[in-house]
């Protein structure tokens, strides 16, 4: 018998365990809806499947009697721009400082510490003062995304851009580099594929921070649906869509995941 | 003028002194091999020449001016590890100084001077052996492939000198016969000055031109920092004999000793 850390699943065993723990949960909430629905029909707790199919079939496929949008729809629209707006900027702006802090001392020594201070300012302190400068409008939601994850992606590109071998950077310079040259040719190529790791484990961050503006003002996207029909306890519109932004979540990591494989294979072959 | 001077070259870290009264000159064209046990002072040496470290005391000289004070591109440099460039192919490694030269802010070129950069890079890899990889990416070659590559792109930018620290120190013995072939041939066709630390004293013994020891002569065991290292042997490679060759082993394993335990 060979020691545990050295067995392996196969493929299909890999695939049964990993569903398995989803098949769990599904079985668990079903059984239990089911009990609780047999006592009460009108319990609202833990709906059945076919109450929040019917629910989300409402929102997704009949226009709504106020404005005639598919609410669905355009709650996923509204809340995907505002996330791809703030965590566009937070790449812009976490790319260009975290660079230009890593590559040049004096840049570093001079804002270094201060971002460092900054990033530990919590965003959702400061959602308040967002709302009074920028009003309580789209600019404000995205720049409390940005507010939320850019320090985190300036400071982690800074440190990718530390790593880098110093020996490469000096061979650039013996091969006649300038300091833009060593940046433009030699560093930037090398942090992108870092920057999109870096998106991806702020992504999660970023959804926090839009489904708390949105549920403080707003009068549409996913987190304001989800704060409004809590007041009617309509859990059969809240659980499916908590489920439909995890898996908008997945699917964006998937993508970025992706892309980076096909932009940068060398990045992806060295990590192996 | 000598290509290369140091006279009475002190290197020291604090109360720790490295390198002691150093002097030495090397001409145009010669092949000087480094050996020395780790801690010795031949690495720190080297990166005087790269322009990264400066000497504490005495001088260094580039044909009879201080050395530049930052790595340039008159001083080619292949490193043990990490001398190119992950994220280029082989081809695009090899064509990146004539892209710094020539177009200083994109760092790219294009149309008949991109044609000339490649002609030149697929000349300069064919005369390396790489002529079979140019569109490989690093990662997917071996590691004496990698170095021939390093070679190869050092040697785009013409460089009076040439450093290479340990640069087949991680390669299979087999293969570091064949590098040996072609850093040999390289010089003899380019005529440059080489500087090459090894860790394998019998390697020194046959490549290039020279050979230097650098080695503690005072050696306090309390103390191992108080004295630095200087050039201990100095001697050109044709005319060593068995007996000196075993005076530097023997020498190098005393501070070896000395120094590690």
């Amino acid at each position: 018998m060979k020691r545990l850390i050295n067995r392996k699943p196969d493929r299909i065993l890999r695939f049964i365990l990993g569903a398995l723990p989803f098949i769990l949960i599904l079985v668990i909430y079903m059984v239990s809806s089911n009990a609780r629905l047999a006592e009460n029909p009108n319990d609202k707790l833990l709906p059945s499947v076919n109450s929040m199919a019917t629910a989300v079939d409402k929102l997704a496929f009949e226009p709504s009697k106020r404005n005639g949008d598919y609410l669905f729809w355009s709650d996923t629209a509204s809340s995907l721009k505002r996330l791809g707006l703030g965590i566009s900027i937070s790449a812009l702006i976490g790319l260009l400082f975290g660079i230009l802090n890593g590559a040049i001392p004096y840049i570093r020594a001079n804002l270094s510490p201060f971002i460092t201070a900054f990033s530990l300012i919590p965003p959702l302190a400061i959602l308040p003062i967002l709302f009074i400068i920028f009003g309580l409008g789209e600019v404000s939601k995205v720049v409390l995304i940005a507010f939320g994850i850019t320090p985190f992606i300036m400071r982690d590109m800074q440190g990718k851009v530390m790593e880098l071998p110093a020996e490469q950077i000096i061979k650039a310079q013996t091969l006649g580099a300038s300091s833009w040259l060593v940046i433009t040719r030699v560093i930037v190529p090398q942090v992108l594929p870092r920057l999109i790791d870096a998106l991806r484990l702020s992504l999660g961050a970023a959804w926090l921070f839009l489904i708390a503006a949105e549920a403080i003002a707003s009068s549409d996207g996913l987190g304001y649906r989800i704060f409004l029909v809590r007041r009617y306890l309509a859990m059969d519109i809240i659980l499916p869509y908590v489920v439909w932004i995890t898996f908008l979540s997945f699917f964006i990591d998937y993508l970025l995941k992706t892309l980076s494989e096909r932009l940068f294979p060398w990045f992806h072959a060295e990590a192996k | 003028m000598a290509l290369i001077e140091a006279k009475n070259l002190w290197k020291e870290y604090g109360s720790n002194v490295v390198l002691e009264q150093v002097n030495t000159r090397v001409e145009k064209g010669e092949f000087i091999t480094i050996v020395g046990t780790s801690g010795c002072g031949k690495t720190t040496f080297l990166r005087m020449l790269l322009g990264i470290e400066q000497p504490t005391r005495g001088e260094l000289l580039l044909e009879g001016k201080p050395f530049p004070d930052e790595p340039g591109d008159e001083r080619g440099i292949v490193f043990q590890k990490y001398s190119v460039f992950p994220h280029l192919s082989v081809l695009k490694n090899t064509m990146l100084a004539s892209e710094f030269e020539q177009a200083p802010i994109i760092g790219k070129l294009f149309g008949s001077k991109r044609k000339l950069a490649e002609a030149d890079a697929r000349e300069m890899l064919a005369s390396v052996g790489l002529e079979h990889a140019m569109d490989k990416y690093p990662h997917e070659l071996s590691g004496g492939m990698q170095q021939r590559l390093a070679i190869a792109q050092a040697l785009m930018k013409k460089p009076k000198i040439l450093l290479l620290d340990e640069p087949f120190g991680a390669l299979d013995p087999g293969i570091r016969g064949d590098m040996h072939k072609l850093i040999q041939d390289l010089w003899k066709k380019t005529g440059i000055t080489i500087f090459m630390i090894t860790h394998d004293l019998t390697e020194g013994f046959y490549l290039g031109t020279r050979l230097w020891v650098f080695d503690k002569i005072r050696l306090d065991a309390q103390k191992a920092n108080a004295y630095g290292a200087c050039i201990t042997y100095d001697i050109p490679v044709g005319q060593i004999d068995n007996t000196i060759y075993e005076d530097i082993d023997y020498s190098l394993d005393q501070s070896r000793k000395v120094l590690l335990d």
